[in-house]
């Protein structure tokens, strides 16, 4: 459903990403993981319109987005960065009720439809009791899903996760993850996210992609992708890849600088 | 921050002023009292001996107070939203300055062309506003801690471009230090009817502007996720805020803090939503210079206080407070 052909960004003078391509289809999640400034968040930039693209084009359902509106985008593809910020006032519903932005028109008042939505949005990310509480007042992990809320009020076919779990601590992380899974589960959502974690990235995902110096090192299933090997070329670490019986996806164990 | 408090707040906000402006028409050397104020300014066939006084004096200088303290205000709460920065104001920024450069030129150098000092005034404030952008520009974006640095640097040379014709124009200079410092006296009819036209324009531009501002106070990232060209509305924005300072600085001159402090107050009153954040701040634009030009004239009289130089000597301090309780 979403195809990303031969992509090329050019920072200055240096080339940040180059000759990308891959494809995800509908109802899968695919991380993206790569060293620190390997081009992960810009290719996720890239991807989502919020950068110009030298070359190659982003096809959403065969459609070039770059004949679309950036309007027509943003009801199809919501991307949220790492960090974000609400006016301290703001409440968790009135911040939801932005993803209906990209739906209304001048002067278009919410329907009882776009309520619903909202209202939806807001229990689907369980915070249906913070419903009045300002967004300043939640806890990291909380905020991050009236984030995510907002962005499943757009009513997206893809959500872009740029490093959700950076500024979170263990159990929010996992708490933010365990939701994208949730939603990929039960509505279909087609996610693609940049991870900084490798056994995150590896229990959460259904395929990986390894960026290294803004190129495409590797890419496929998780089982394919978290080897030894990979692990040793892209982030000169020495490791153990480990299958557990009770697990179906791999746990790394990272040892030490590869030698 | 309830909407429906939020709401009655504006509406209150609004009356107070309204209330503030009849107060304000009976004030100085001849004290009139509001039921001779309410008569002469609704009905017209009434023949009271302080007509004159009302309707040529005392009503446009107090409207013109409400119209620029509306317009400084909405300009600062426009360009906070816009720089994604609460000490963004028309004034710090070298909105103000710029265009009070264009308008001196007019008046000093060229003054027989003075139709043209509102051209002048938006003109020197668009170009104050392209040099802050381009020297804050950055490729993610503006700094916040940048703008205020260009600002500064703006505010200096227009300062020095100050400085430099009232040496060379010394002679036509009394008029121009007048109209500088913000004053509102002698401010017939003619300025009111000069001002107010690009003020209803601008008025209802702005409230075009309370869904982008609202979206852009979001942040540029969320605001390009939600659809929105944010250069575009940045500009556009921009341009307004320029608009409603630079007619302001054409018909009374600088008048600082007015267009820092009120957005300030009003967001504390009603909460950051546009929706009343706008509303609210016009309104307290308004009733804030209309203040500090009443007091300006009546508490010091005979000696009047330009309203610029009272807002500057409650706004700093007001400011400083601000500082303190780390509002920013």
């Amino acid at each position: 459903m979403f195809e990303v052909n031969s992509i090329s960004i050019q920072y200055d003078e240096k080339q940040v990403i180059k000759d990308f391509s891959f494809t995800i289809n509908e109802g899968e999640i695919v991380s993206i993981i790569g060293p620190n400034g390997s081009g992960k968040s810009t290719l996720l930039k890239a991807v989502s319109c919020q950068m110009t693209c030298k070359t190659g084009s982003v096809k959403l359902n065969g459609i070039n987005l770059k004949s679309m509106k950036p309007k027509q985008i943003a009801c199809q593809m919501c991307m949220l960065s790492q960090k974000n910020q609400a006016p301290t006032d703001m409440t968790v519903y009135d911040l939801v009720a932005y993803g209906r932005y990209p739906h209304k028109r001048w002067f278009e008042k919410l329907t009882n439809d776009d309520r619903d939505i909202i209202q939806w949005a807001i229990d689907k990310t369980h915070l249906t009791a913070y419903h009045d509480r300002t967004v300043a007042s939640l806890s990291g992990g909380e905020s991050q899903r009236a984030w995510i809320a907002m962005a499943l009020a757009q009513r997206p076919k893809i959500l872009l996760l740029d490093e959700p779990t950076t500024y979170l601590d263990i159990s929010h992380q996992h708490e933010v993850l365990e939701l994208v899974r949730e939603l990929n589960l039960d509505m279909g959502m087609t996610v693609m996210m940049v991870l900084h974690d490798l056994n995150q990235a590896a229990h959460y995902s259904d395929r990986v992609i390894v960026v290294q110096d803004g190129e495409k090192a590797m890419c496929g299933t998780v089982e394919q992708v978290m080897t030894a090997k990979m692990i040793r070329e892209v982030y000169k670490m020495d490791s153990e890849v480990h299958y557990s019986s009770t697990e179906q996806k791999p746990r790394i164990h990272l040892l030490h600088t590869a030698r | 921050m309830t909407k429906s408090r939020s709401g009655i707040i504006v509406v209150i906000t609004f009356v107070l002023a309204i209330a503030a402006a009849v107060i304000a028409i009976g004030l100085g050397s001849v004290t009139i009292k509001v039921p001779e104020i309410l008569q002469t300014l609704l009905d017209s066939t009434s023949d009271s001996v302080n007509e004159t006084i009302i309707w040529n004096i005392r009503l446009p200088r107090v409207l013109l107070a409400m119209i620029i303290g509306a317009n400084i205000a909405i300009s600062g709460a426009i360009l906070q939203a816009v720089m994604g920065n609460p000490l963004a104001d028309p004034g710090l920024t070298g909105v103000t300055s710029g265009a009070a450069v264009c308008v001196l030129i007019i008046m000093l150098a060229m003054p027989e062309y003075t139709q043209f000092i509102p051209i002048a005034a938006f003109v020197g404030g668009m170009a104050a506003a392209t040099i802050v952008y381009a020297l804050a520009w950055r490729r993610n974006g503006i700094s916040p801690i940048t703008i205020i640095l260009a600002g500064v640097a703006v505010n200096a040379l227009c300062g020095g471009v100050v400085g430099y014709l009232s040496i060379i124009y010394s002679d036509r200079l009394p008029s121009a230090v007048q109209w500088m410092n913000g004053s509102l006296a002698a401010k017939g009819n003619s300025v009111v009817a000069m001002v107010f036209p690009y003020a209803i324009v601008g008025w209802i531009l702005s409230i075009f502007a309370i869904r982008k501002a609202n979206v852009i106070r979001m942040g540029d990232q969320v605001a390009a996720n939600l659809g929105e060209n944010v250069h575009r509305i940045r500009i556009l924005l921009s341009i307004l805020a320029v608009f409603l300072a630079a007619i302001s600085v054409a018909a009374i001159g600088m008048i600082g803090f007015v267009g820092l402090i009120v957005p300030h107050m009003a967001r504390f009153l009603v909460g950051s939503n546009y929706k009343y954040l706008l509303p609210m701040s016009m309104a307290l634009g308004a009733l804030v210079l209309l203040v500090a030009d009443t007091g300006g004239r009546t508490i010091f009289a005979p000696l009047e206080i330009p309203a610029g130089i009272l807002m500057a000597v409650i706004g700093g301090p007001y400011f400083l407070y601000l500082m303190r309780r780390s509002v920013f």
